[in-house]
């Protein structure tokens, strides 16, 4: 019997020890700062929201990023008229198809739809943002190292400048931007701090109810086990 | 035992809630139901750990149904875009997600319930394969199960196509065109199945209809047949010996006691603990490191953008692995044929059991070193091909162990231990049974 359950636990982690990976960075975790969350939003809606929608969510849900409805109205609502609106983009996906070839995706869930094997869909996010260069025969003039032939240019070049590919295969920025690499980083990470925050609102309370819900069942467990022994006594 | 016992009908002591008690009691059988199936029902007291997952099963298909009511209430099995270029179903998925208020948490009960309900259920038939469960006299329990078994693969392979994701999509369209690998009738079977010549909204909207009622509605009576069965001949132990055999006074078992307190009051127990364990997933990880909520499935479906691979969700992938195993034509006929011949036998092998298996003793515990070395064997070839099953066939152990062949002999074996089983099971040596259970 016991042999059965150790060869049980083990055959998976023989089997998982293998397979070729795409080295990502580490995105900082920021889902507790509500400055860097913000600062996030900003980007997101100044860089990103131009083209790519996030239909699933609604202005208003920005209020629980510690911002006021007038606040996200002022500073943050460019695409729609009412709090309650979902923030999508102006242009029409078929209009985005005939222009771009292809419509860009929504970004309301990237951040888990690029998770993978490889690293959560933060790092994947935050190394693909940092990972533009120049590239001469793209049509956009940007091609990307972990997304190769990638069809968006550059978004963010203005703060990060301009990398370029040597010949080991590494990127080195040859035009700086108007942020230092540092600067640049947080910016980046701020951003990507934003989208995980975007494709799950709750997880923040979610996990702060599951504490409770376990210390309630740690509970429940005492009670259950007590009346269990008790009935059980005479058993034998 | 349930239906051989005639029990008396409840008699009224005078008060307003006996009289009501008396009146209802003549009229159905409520007193005969409570003590057949539970004060009065018998089991061994020596169940042990794996006892747990038949009520197990039974909390997680509760969960399944109450969350599945409170989900049905915003979903939309609709396939056409919505004006941001998003599936009307994925896109009211997400919106339970958000804006329904504790939408999220039904959602992740459901999604995490789907796995737990395989888990469980996995769990529920290896403790028969421990102990010789579905050996004479509970033969029609385990082919009940083994029905169970399949009416809850068709239910969950159902269920997944309703997000209308990139997996929903593609693991559906994969599985459908097995079907016409079928000679003849499979191109316009596959056709029938789907509704339409790909996956579409035809596609989603039966599958939905089967997922909330058809399936639901034969696994419920599956589950009384299975339980009828079993209260009928009663359950067995992890001693395999029959309670039944040596008796009280009163014509009770011996080694019985009645279910309702005792078992239940246990499996309150592991309730507790299952949800302690169910609780974590859906708070701390809802997507089950990616096992529980594939990655690729908060992309909504794309029928022009095939992924790179499609593997189906963890809890087909050992059978998924068969599927692939077969790379070789038959008698003119395509491998995929094979290969889904493959997969169904794999599942429907299971309900020969009762007569494959010619030990003198029921339970692991009294069999001998063959039993035990070729079940461990088994449950092995089990994980692996379950593993093997989520990766692409250019899989390689360690980068240099080839994967596809790997699963091919695991395949082999996993029909082997069963088409000679009638032969090892009788050479095996064996312990002799107790006459009583051991606690």
């Amino acid at each position: 019997m016991k042999r059965l359950l150790t060869a049980l636990l083990l055959a998976p982690t023989i089997a998982l020890a293998s397979g070729a990976a795409l080295h990502l960075d580490k995105a900082p975790d920021l889902q507790g700062d509500q400055a860097a969350l913000q600062s996030g939003a900003k980007t997101f809606v100044n860089y990103c929201l131009n083209c790519h929608g996030a239909s699933f969510a609604r202005y208003n849900r920005l209020t629980d990023l510690g911002l006021s409805e007038q606040q996200v109205r002022d500073n943050l609502m460019f695409t729609a008229d009412k709090i309650g609106e979902p923030m999508r983009v102006a242009a029409r996906p078929d209009e985005q198809k005939l222009w771009f070839g292809a419509a860009p995706p929504d970004l309301t869930l990237v951040a888990r739809a690029r998770a993978s094997a490889d690293g959560s869909g933060a790092d994947w996010l935050y190394t693909y943002l940092r990972s533009f260069y120049a590239d001469p025969k793209r049509p956009t003039g940007w091609n990307n190292l972990i997304f190769e032939n990638v069809g968006m240019p550059h978004v963010l070049w203005q703060l990060q400048g301009t990398q370029v590919m040597n010949k080991d295969h590494k990127l080195e920025l040859a035009v700086p931007g108007s942020q230092s690499p540092a600067e640049f980083d947080r910016t980046v990470a701020e951003l990507v701090g934003f989208l995980v925050w975007l494709a799950e609102p709750h997880a923040g309370f979610r996990k702060q109810l599951g504490v409770w819900v376990l210390a309630y069942l740690v509970v429940l467990f005492g009670f259950a086990y007590a009346l269990k022994k008790a009935y059980w006594k005479d058993v034998k | 035992m349930a239906s051989n016992t005639n029990f008396e009908k409840y008699k009224s002591d005078g008060s307003l809630q006996g009289n009501l008690l008396e009146w209802f009691d003549a009229r159905f059988p409520a007193t005969s139901l409570w003590r057949g199936h539970l004060s009065e029902y018998y089991a061994p007291k020596n169940f042990n750990f794996w006892y747990f997952f038949g009520s197990l099963a039974m909390l997680v298909l509760v969960i399944q149904i109450v969350t599945g009511i409170f989900l049905v209430m915003h979903y939309k099995p609709d396939a056409s875009l919505n004006a941001n270029g998003i599936p009307v179903a994925f896109a009211s998925v997400e919106y339970i997600m958000r804006d329904v208020p504790w939408g999220w948490l039904i959602r992740y009960m459901h999604s995490t319930g789907a796995s737990a309900f395989f888990i469980v259920v996995y769990l529920h038939m290896f403790r028969g394969l421990l102990y010789g469960s579905y050996r004479q006299p509970r033969e029609l329990i385990w082919i009940f199960g083994t029905l169970l078994f399949l009416c809850l693969m068709a239910e969950a392979f159902m269920g997944y196509l309703l997000p209308w994701g990139q997996m929903s999509f593609w693991g559906a369209q994969v599985i459908v065109n097995l079907f016409s690998a079928i000679p003849l009738i499979g191109e316009p079977l596959s056709v029938w199945i789907r509704g339409d010549f790909v996956v579409g909204d035809a596609t989603l909207n039966r599958f939905f209809s089967f997922h909330v009622i058809a399936v639901p509605l034969v696994l419920l009576g599956l589950i009384a047949a299975h339980i009828l069965a079993l209260h009928e001949v009663g359950s067995n132990n992890p001693d395999g010996v029959e309670i039944k055999k040596k008796k009280d006074v009163h014509g009770n078992p011996l080694d019985g006691i009645p279910f309702h307190p005792y078992y239940s009051v246990k499996d309150i127990v592991g309730v507790v603990v299952f949800l302690m364990v169910f609780s974590i997933v859906v708070f701390f990880a809802p997507e089950g490191g990616g096992y529980f909520l594939e990655y690729n499935n908060f992309l909504p479906a794309d029928p022009l953008k095939t992924p790179p691979h499609i593997a189906p969700v963890w809890y087909f992938t050992p059978y998924y692995s068969l599927l692939r195993a077969m790379v070789w034509p038959l008698f003119g006929i395509d491998a995929k044929f094979w290969g889904v011949v493959l997969m169904g036998g794999g599942v429907v092998i299971l309900a020969f059991l009762p007569w494959l298996d010619r030990s003198p003793v029921k339970s692991i515990r009294y069999r001998g070193p063959i039993f035990k070395t070729l079940l461990t064997l088994f449950v092995i070839a089990f994980v692996l091909l379950g593993f093997l099953g989520t990766q692409p066939p250019s899989y390689a152990f360690f980068g240099v162990i080839p994967g596809a062949p790997v699963a091919q002999l695991l395949t082999l074996y996993y029909f082997l231990f069963f088409l000679t089983m009638p032969w090892w099971s009788k050479i095996d040596k064996y312990k002799p049974e107790p006459d009583r259970v051991t606690m």
